[in-house]
């Protein structure tokens, strides 16, 4: 699974760091997604295809493999 | 009936567009109005009339909503001509002074940035042991009281007010004011000059408060505002009083109702109560906080846009200029996105629901929100494992006319 995150749509939910803290996290001044690993090990798939269901902004997008 | 047909017959607005918002059935106080799941099922695209004889499109599918309200070509702008406003003292009060949640991008994304690092997960959980000594305080307060008590007033207000006062740095001590203007602005029967007043007298509060952490700066969330975005001449005074009130009203007046009706609705689902009371599993207390959000959908008027292009959804055209209500009450208890959508089950995943709105206008103190409701009702049952209503349900005042959905009182006993 390859994730990909857009910074500018992100709105700062923190609803993808609630749902897979091991992938995404926020940046300190202003809330803005991080990506903190882009290729995701297989047991975190759901987590991370819930992060990006529940992200309002449509802001991550996920590659399966 | 063929899709064209369809598009025809409810392009126009018919003269029996069917009046919105719609009451609920009685003795049903958590369901949302049974005529939203009849247009639900037959006519989940359609126009109704609103207070002011306007006929927005009502969308009450839990899908088209999500679609709806991250497509770009739908505006939350309230100074728009054709924006769908939830009462005559909302419109008065919105199109003269619009917050970032009634603008678009650009403008929205700038503005709402400057607010958004004290919401985030880690800022926010760091806050949690402050609002269980918060919680845990006022618990103590209400068991060495008398009972019947009213829960509103003894704990469901305050908790959400302390913390929102501590965030932002007004005072507790100012409460009752920002407390009584709140409900007057969220009062869908507050006439509109008395609404116009209580905004005024809000931002007159909140513009000195900020005058005085421009002298004096701390470390909360106005002086943040005060010190760097009014001194540095990115935002007005009255710009950041506004900004200041938005989160003032937001942060206290919805999760005090959501903790408020959220108790009802536990004490009335006494299996569902048990299970919370009994566990200390924070994934199972953080899934009921979701189920709760999803099942009581506080914010019942719906999110109110209006079409920017012509935008085509399934076999029906809405017109560029009209208005567009999302109606997530309804939204949340779809069957195609929530199996037994109107049973409360803490034990489901819920946490898809469109509670906090969709799109880039999401709530922006949910995770707030979801902190305080965690520590709330994680401790309150447990603490007060006989609490129950001190009432016949049907004599519980209901806020049936107000823009956020709970309880004025709630009697409580143990």
């Amino acid at each position: 699974m390859k994730v990909f995150i857009d910074q500018d749509k992100c709105v700062a939910s923190g609803q993808c760091v609630l749902a897979a803290a091991d992938v995404f996290d926020q940046r300190d001044e202003d809330g803005v997604v991080i990506l903190l690993n882009p290729d995701p090990p297989a047991e975190l798939a759901d987590d991370v295809r819930q992060a990006a269901a529940v992200c309002p902004a449509l802001a991550i997008r996920v590659e399966e493999e | 009936m063929s899709a064209d047909l369809v598009t025809s017959m409810s392009d126009t607005p018919p003269a029996e567009a069917p009046q919105f918002p719609m009451p609920r059935a009685t003795g049903c106080p958590f369901d949302p109005p049974p005529f939203l799941r009849t247009l639900q099922a037959d006519a989940p695209i359609t126009r109704v009339r609103l207070w002011d004889g306007s006929a927005p499109w009502l969308i009450s599918r839990y899908d088209h909503q999500r679609v709806l309200l991250s497509d770009p070509r739908i505006s939350a702008d309230a100074a728009h001509p054709h924006y769908p406003h939830a009462t005559t003292g909302q419109k008065e009060v919105k199109k003269g002074m619009r917050t970032f949640i009634n603008m678009d991008d650009p403008e929205h994304a700038r503005l709402r940035r400057m607010v958004t690092a004290p919401f985030s997960i880690k800022r926010v959980e760091a806050l949690r042991p402050a609002i269980q000594k918060i919680v845990d305080d006022l618990i103590d307060d209400m068991l060495a009281g008398p009972t019947p008590v009213d829960l509103v007033q003894a704990f469901a207000l305050p908790v959400p007010s302390l913390v929102i006062s501590e965030l932002l740095g007004v005072p507790y001590a100012d409460h009752d004011f920002f407390q009584q203007n709140s409900r007057l602005l969220v009062n869908r029967d507050t006439p509109p000059d008395e609404a116009m007043a209580a905004q005024h007298r809000l931002i007159d509060y909140l513009d000195r408060l900020i005058a005085d952490k421009l002298a004096d700066p701390g470390e909360d969330l106005l002086s943040y505002l005060a010190a760097q975005r009014v001194a540095t001449g990115e935002l007005s005074r009255q710009e950041a009083a506004l900004m200041g009130r938005l989160l003032l009203v937001a942060g206290h007046e919805t999760t005090a109702n959501m903790i408020a009706l959220g108790t009802l609705a536990l004490l009335q689902h006494p299996d569902q109560l048990a299970a919370l009371r009994e566990t200390d599993d924070p994934k199972l207390i953080a899934g009921a906080v979701e189920e709760l959000l999803r099942y009581l959908t506080i914010v019942h008027g719906g999110r109110r846009r209006v079409a920017l292009e012509d935008i085509e959804i399934d076999g029906h055209t809405i017109r560029a200029g009209e208005g567009v209500i999302l109606a997530n009450d309804i939204g949340n208890r779809d069957a195609t996105a929530f199996a037994c959508p109107d049973r409360l089950d803490i034990h489901r995943d819920a946490r898809r629901h469109v509670a906090f709105g969709f799109g880039v206008h999401q709530c922006l103190g949910q995770p707030l929100a979801r902190v305080e409701l965690q520590v709330v009702y994680g401790t309150l049952y447990r603490r007060i494992p006989t609490l129950r209503l001190a009432v016949d349900l049907d004599l519980v005042p209901f806020k049936h006319d107000a823009i956020v959905y709970g309880v004025y009182e709630l009697p409580v006993a143990w």
